[in-house]
């Protein structure tokens, strides 16, 4: 049987909070550019103009069909060297925490957005029109009046897919970036205790998220009621 | 831009020379599309198992359905497979363990991967299958007990086939997940799709080819699956539903 040795993790308390500060990082970000950049795609994409509504589908299509590590690998290996070109960076600045945070923001913009179109389509159509008939323009109607309760509708989803992307951001491991992830595996590396730390770090996670969605169960009996 | 695009480089002979660049795309395609397949196998069937656990009369064995699900749905993918390949084989009775180390490392990727992937996507699977069941009129059960059918029977002649006619949409999209989830794979060498980009680009010195090609790839894959499921919702539909026409 396994001989456990739990000794090495007291000791890394710090490299893993400093990981852990990363993963909420580039959660929070993704989060706050993915509700904002998803609310205009599923706008645009609801918008009745062509030039608008395509491209805002292929974006959303796009992004939904590709694997999230590839889309790290693209904003990582390959579109900085586009942009080195172009805006003279220089070689030796560390990319990574740029990718990762470029990479999740745009790729969850996807997933929210279709999030928030499901929730633009459950507001009833007599909310627009009496909107419009008040004298509203449709930007104004949009604004005032079905986003807001687009969005009441929308939240426990939303904090849904908050978990999601929490937990995805491990996946920055494929750039070498320490989250709090990274940094347990990192530790666990280091000491030859990778056993411990992973089945930590799982437990950890698992705590957060189990919490985490217990609330928004609580919360989400609390709109529908 | 000085960039000297060459899309020929896929035709070229790999180093070893048994293979083209293409020859190694291809290869790393069938890895990804095996690896998903089976581990969609696994998926039904433990997602059907606990699916159904949690619709039984009982305290215990609902109880069991929902921690198996909280437990593959709260633990990030990542976790769960560093959990499989390294930490399992640890945990396991050393000669088990020891046995699982001597297979080829290939392989041991692979089934790692593959219970990996296919428990975790059993949890969501469950959660589909519970729905599918719970949007059934609660008197099928009730008939089906009334005429004589045991439990598993009625479950297995009633429940389960109209359910999954009705659950067939949102399974698809957990379908098209278990294609993109197996790039999680390429984290501990297995050599599929998209770890191939990477290779490519250490190869060939021509990255926008190489993840061009990979993510082309990926969306045909999307578009072959989806097509696939679309065929298989306009045969299931049940008809009177809203869905069908």
């Amino acid at each position: 049987m396994y001989d456990f040795d739990w000794s090495s993790i007291p000791g890394a308390l710090p490299i893993l909070a400093t990981g852990a500060l990363i993963t909420l990082k580039i959660t929070a970000t993704a989060i706050v550019v993915g509700i904002l950049w998803g609310t205009l795609l599923a706008v645009a994409r609801m918008s009745g103009r062509p030039w608008l509504a395509w491209p805002a589908a292929a974006y959303v299509n796009l992004f939904r069909s590709v694997p999230l590590v590839m889309v790290i690998l693209w904003f990582y290996l390959i579109v900085p060297q586009l942009l080195r070109r172009g805006l003279d960076i220089p070689a030796s600045y560390d990319i990574r925490m740029a990718s990762g945070l470029v990479a999740f923001a745009l790729f969850e913009s996807a997933y929210y957005s279709e999030i928030i179109r499901a929730g633009i389509q459950s507001v009833s159509r007599g909310q627009v029109s009496a909107a419009l008939a008040l004298g509203m323009t449709g930007g104004q109607a949009m604004r005032l009046v079905v986003l807001p309760q687009a969005f009441r509708n929308m939240v426990p989803l939303l904090l849904t897919q908050a978990i999601i992307l929490f937990q995805d951001t491990s996946l920055v491991y494929v750039i070498g970036l320490a989250d709090f992830f990274g940094a347990a595996y990192k530790v666990g590396d280091r000491d030859g205790r990778l056993v411990e730390l992973l089945l930590f770090a799982g437990f950890l996670y698992f705590l957060a998220c189990f919490g985490a969605s217990v609330l928004v169960r609580r919360l989400q009996r609390r709109v529908a009621a | 831009m000085n960039y000297h695009w060459n899309w020929g480089v896929f035709l070229s002979r790999t180093p070893s020379g048994e293979s083209t660049y293409l020859g190694w795309l291809l290869q790393g395609l069938w890895w990804t599309v095996a690896l998903s397949l089976a581990a969609w196998a696994l998926a039904l069937l433990l997602g059907t198992i606990f699916g159904v656990l949690r619709t039984v009369p009982g305290r215990w064995l609902p109880g069991l359905g929902a921690a198996y699900v909280e437990l593959f749905r709260n633990v990030p993918l990542l976790v769960q497979l560093f959990s499989w390949y390294f930490v399992m084989p640890e945990l396991l009775p050393r000669a088990w363990g020891d046995a699982i180390k001597q297979l080829d490392p290939m392989l041991q990727q692979f089934l790692a991967a593959w219970v990996c992937l296919g428990t975790f996507t059993a949890a969501r699977v469950a959660e589909q299958v519970r729905a599918g069941i719970g949007s059934l009129p609660r008197g099928q059960r009730a008939a089906s007990l009334a005429l004589g059918l045991t439990l598993p029977q009625a479950y297995r002649h009633v429940l389960l086939p109209m359910s999954f006619r009705i659950i067939v949409p949102p399974l698809t999209s957990e379908f098209l997940n278990v294609f993109k989830n197996s790039a999680v794979a390429s984290t501990i060498g297995l050599i599929e799709l998209s770890r191939q980009s990477q290779q490519l680009v250490d190869y060939t010195a021509q990255p926008y080819e190489a993840f061009i090609a990979v993510t082309v790839l990926y969306l045909l894959v999307n578009v072959v699956v989806m097509a696939g499921m679309r065929w298989v919702e306009s045969r299931a539909r049940v008809p009177g539903y809203i869905g069908s026409k």
